[in-house]
């Protein structure tokens, strides 16, 4: 996948108004076959799988001991005991190997299939639209976070209302086999146009999504990231001793948006200071073409995170004044439409 | 990329324009495609001294934020203000309404440290 196309600004903007098509193949699928009690997957999540219904999907993680994030990832749940798992890139043999440890050696089945399926984002508002022409009227009663299998070029297709733009919008899973005929096919309605890596960062940061490996960590957990709601206290699972002890410790640092007072924009590694002293460093950064200046996140000593705070970024000769603000920082998403 | 002749370059993609004693700069056509879409640029103030391959100004684009090195040492005698309100014009305009400063030479042996058209359409094609 390329950095961009035509532009990062106008790919982002084309995703905003109207629809754009991104090849997210590099991203990993593994397949499960278990009951999620008895195999454990119910504790190597932080959802709770049993409670899922079926054809939904949840966003939710993977802890180490210490409550560290191994991997942020999307569960599908396809069948009473056949379970999705998207995963990141570039964690995708760890996370394996986690759940290989992890999960019980009876009736279980584990299958990495990223080598043999695609994966293309179609997001933005009119990406329903699109969709319903190629894949059907079933796309209409698509959920937030639901998903459902359709025939699209001859084969039975997952489709997922998911995605990482804050915008109305779709996740397809094809065979390597068929993604260029799907890619041509989607950029045939000339509504959609091709989108790269450099507006998926843009889209995400706007709206507050985490990127893994940069803003959470093996050294972060959900508290300090402000990711709580996806992990349910009320069932067990790995990690969740070091959560509520931490809970009773109260957070050292916490993950905070902020926003440049100019169109200057923070980045990754740009240490951020406030009152002359140093308090942190930015994960993620970069210009917001919706905002017209410059946002990022990063974690902040936690008794200097109100909203409104003003605070330093520099870098060597670079030196940018902004403020902490509240998450999101773009709310007009076509999302939940 | 488009490498107009008349010019000379440096080795970061800097272009100057010499008229009398005084040198127009701006950044290359390859070097405004290599940032993509830019966001912000900061220029140095009037009449501050600049020395030859110094940093001199910074431009932001969305992807990233760098340095711009003075091409030749001298004075800053013009500033482009259009650029600092339209950052974007640097993109549009890299040799016409994109250019950044006007530098009062000092040296203009320096000349000699810098690449004509021809030689600098050579030096992109051994870099790409």
């Amino acid at each position: 996948m390329p950095i961009q196309y035509e532009g990062i600004i106008n790919e982002h903007q084309w995703t905003r108004n109207n629809c754009a098509v991104f090849d997210i193949c590099h991203m990993g699928e593994f397949l499960i076959q278990a009951d999620a009690l008895s195999s454990n997957l119910d504790k190597i999540l932080t959802q709770n799988l049993v409670g899922m219904p079926l054809k939904t999907c949840r966003y939710g993680f993977m802890l180490n001991d210490n409550a560290g994030i191994i991997d942020d990832v999307i569960i599908y749940r396809i069948e009473q005991n056949k379970w999705m798992l998207v995963v990141n890139a570039a964690t995708q043999a760890a996370d394996f190997e986690h759940l290989r440890k992890n999960l019980a050696r009876n009736n279980v089945k584990l299958e990495n299939v990223s080598n043999s399926l695609a994966k293309l984002d179609l997001q933005g508002p009119l990406s329903r639209d699109v969709l319903v022409a190629i894949a059907g009227e079933g796309i209409l009663k698509l959920d937030y976070y639901a998903f459902d299998y359709f025939s699209v070029l001859g084969e039975n297709i997952i489709i997922s209302r998911t995605g990482y733009t804050g915008e109305l919008g779709f996740e397809l899973y094809v065979n390597n086999d068929k993604v260029i005929e799907l890619w041509n096919l989607l950029l045939e309605n000339k509504k959609v146009k091709p989108a790269g890596l450099g507006a998926r960062d843009t889209l995400r940061l706007e709206v507050g999504y985490p990127l893994y490996g940069q803003d959470i960590n093996q050294k972060t957990t959900p508290l300090e990231a402000g990711l709580t709601s996806f992990v349910d206290m009320k069932k067990d699972f790995i990690g969740k001793t070091a959560i509520e002890k931490k809970q009773k410790q109260g957070l050292e640092k916490k993950l905070c948006c902020f926003q440049t007072e100019s169109r200057r924009a923070p980045r990754h590694d740009y240490e951020i200071f406030a009152n002359n002293q140093k308090i942190g460093i930015v994960t993620s950064g970069s210009y917001s073409p919706s905002l017209g200046c410059g946002i990022g996140m990063g974690y902040l000593e936690t008794q200097i995170t109100a909203i409104g705070t003003e605070i330093i970024l520099l870098l060597e000769n670079i030196k940018i004044n902004a403020k902490v603000v509240k998450r999101p920082f773009y709310q007009k998403g076509s999302l939940r439409a | 990329m488009n490498v107009p002749e008349g010019l000379f370059y440096t080795k970061e993609h800097e272009w100057v324009k010499i008229d009398g004693n005084l040198a127009k700069m701006g950044i290359s056509d390859h070097a405004q495609h290599e940032l993509g879409d830019i966001t912000f640029v900061e220029l140095p103030a009037l009449h501050v001294q600049c020395k030859q391959f110094k940093q001199i100004a910074i431009i932001e684009s969305v992807k990233a934020a760098s340095d711009v090195y003075a091409p030749l040492s001298g004075k800053i005698s013009a500033v482009n203000k259009q650029v600092v309100a339209n950052p974007e014009l640097v993109n549009q305009s890299p040799y016409d309404q994109g250019w950044l400063l006007v530098i009062e030479l000092t040296e203009e042996s320096q000349l000699a440290n810098l690449m004509d058209a021809e030689t600098y359409k050579n030096y992109l094609k051994e870099n790409l």
